[in-house]
């Protein structure tokens, strides 16, 4: 059973031919419109989230499918003590595709290898947020023509920001890419994954908390929210939240075709006033992750012999 | 110092110098009623000092346990005073209920009946992270 965890789960050519479905429905919805007819996706999840939540369930009923399940843990059988494995092989019973999300860390993996239809992690805590970096991907080769050769900028939180992470680690198998990693000196990218993903494979990088001198040399920047969520101390938090903005005049020196990317939601870190600009694609990111989505649900769905 | 050789058993040898307690504890040999030696630096032509352990019962040994605190270890069985098998323990892939996991945020820190399963991820440096969380093992 095919399941989506981890952004590694896919090979490059999986990601590809993902990508490619995603293109064909965005160019011909009409298409796709009845191919999950009588099809369940239960979305649990145990955290609230309306982006990914709504995402998922717009992307189910754009294929023909029903949605089932609930938007938090206070409305499943988890606040009765009810474990994820349990709900996994119950939840197994009635829909044939999950999305779930989980403030634990490695809980979609638990319900993978205990449910008998495929899995999708809809973000577990600080770690795994997959498709979300499908989303990245594929807005990335939209707005680019390409995922290889690129410099990509990642600002803001680069220490807990999950999607960061994943989306160095999904690049990381492209050829020609280096990162510039713009951060507080609070919030650098992990070493583990300096030394395990970037180093380990000798990709360039360089690490910096200068976001307006970094920007003339950016293909890709992607801006992230300081997560209050991810702190145990709100003084950090506090501390840390403002550290950059990105204004009509930080963008000035920006190469022409750059595109701004951001996961959102945005709190104050991208002005509003960038919003109109044709190099912010963190909107057109968000309609892309749909058809990403869409393509993902069926993908599974046919591997599980349930299309 | 005498230590009898043993007729059926288990000889853990080269052990690295001081490693032998720790190995001990996780195999649980204090809960057996059998003989159990543990020399201590023991004068080695390969590794200078070496750890002995010698078990006087041909038991099941966790190799997983042994591969994990100390890789290149041997472990000898003995049936009826003859050497009948000697295997180098290398570092496994998987370690299952022998470290745990400590990261608050990880499902295994809420849900007490999972099994803590650990993944080697760098066999050069001796990584192992949680299959569920990736947190790195001490």
């Amino acid at each position: 059973m095919r399941h989506l965890i981890d952004i590694l789960d896919f090979s490059p050519a999986e990601l590809t031919a993902l990508m490619d479905t995603a293109e064909d429905i965005l160019a011909a919805p009409g298409k796709y419109a009845e191919t999950c007819r009588g099809k369940k996706l239960a979305t649990l999840f145990f955290e609230p989230s309306t982006r990914t939540r709504l995402s998922f369930e717009a992307a189910m009923y754009e294929l023909g499918g029903h949605v089932i399940g609930f938007s938090e843990a206070q409305s499943s059988s988890a606040s009765k003590g009810e474990s994820v494995a349990d709900t996994a092989k119950v939840i197994s019973c009635y829909a044939d595709i999950i999305a779930m999300r989980h403030p634990k860390e490695g809980a979609p993996l638990v319900a993978a290898m205990n449910a008998s239809i495929p899995v999708i992690n809809a973000g577990d805590g600080g770690h795994n947020h997959p498709t979300q970096t499908l989303a990245d991907l594929f807005t990335i080769r939209r707005e680019k023509g390409r995922l290889d050769h690129l410099t990509v900028g990642l600002c803001g939180d680069l220490k807990f920001g999950r999607t960061v992470h994943s989306l160095i680690t999904a690049l990381s198998r492209y050829e020609g890419l280096k990162f510039v990693l713009i951060s507080p000196e609070e919030l650098k990218l992990p070493s583990y994954v300096k030394k395990e993903v970037l180093r380990a494979q000798g990709i360039p990088y360089v690490q910096t908390t200068d976001l307006e001198g970094s920007l003339p040399e950016l293909d890709i920047l992607y801006m992230t929210r300081v997560q209050r969520e991810r702190f145990f101390n709100e003084e950090d938090y506090l501390r840390l939240k403002d550290s950059y903005i990105l204004t009509p005049e930080k963008l000035r020196g920006a190469k022409s075709d750059l595109a701004i990317l951001h996961p959102l939601p945005r709190v104050n870190e991208i002005s509003v006033a960038i919003d109109d600009d044709p190099r912010a694609c963190y909107f057109k990111q968000v309609l892309y992750g749909k058809y990403m989505r869409m393509a993902l649900i069926l993908m599974l769905l046919k591997e599980a012999g349930r299309l | 110092m005498n230590i009898d050789s043993i007729q059926n058993g288990i000889v853990i040898d080269h052990i690295t110098a001081g490693r032998g307690m720790r190995l001990y504890e996780l195999l649980e040999l204090d809960r057996l009623d059998c003989s159990v030696a543990i020399i201590k630096n023991v004068n080695s032509e390969k590794l200078g000092k070496k750890d002995i352990i010698k078990i006087d019962a041909d038991i099941p040994v966790n190799l997983d346990v042994i591969g994990y605190v100390d890789p290149g270890v041997t472990v000898n069985t003995i049936r009826e005073g003859v050497l009948v098998e000697k295997r180098r323990i290398e570092m496994p892939e998987t370690l299952t209920n022998v470290i745990f996991c400590k990261n608050p945020r990880c499902i295994c820190s809420t849900e007490q009946e999972l099994k803590h399963v650990f993944k080697l991820t760098d066999r050069k440096n001796k990584v192992y992270r949680c299959l569920y969380c990736e947190t790195k093992a001490n």
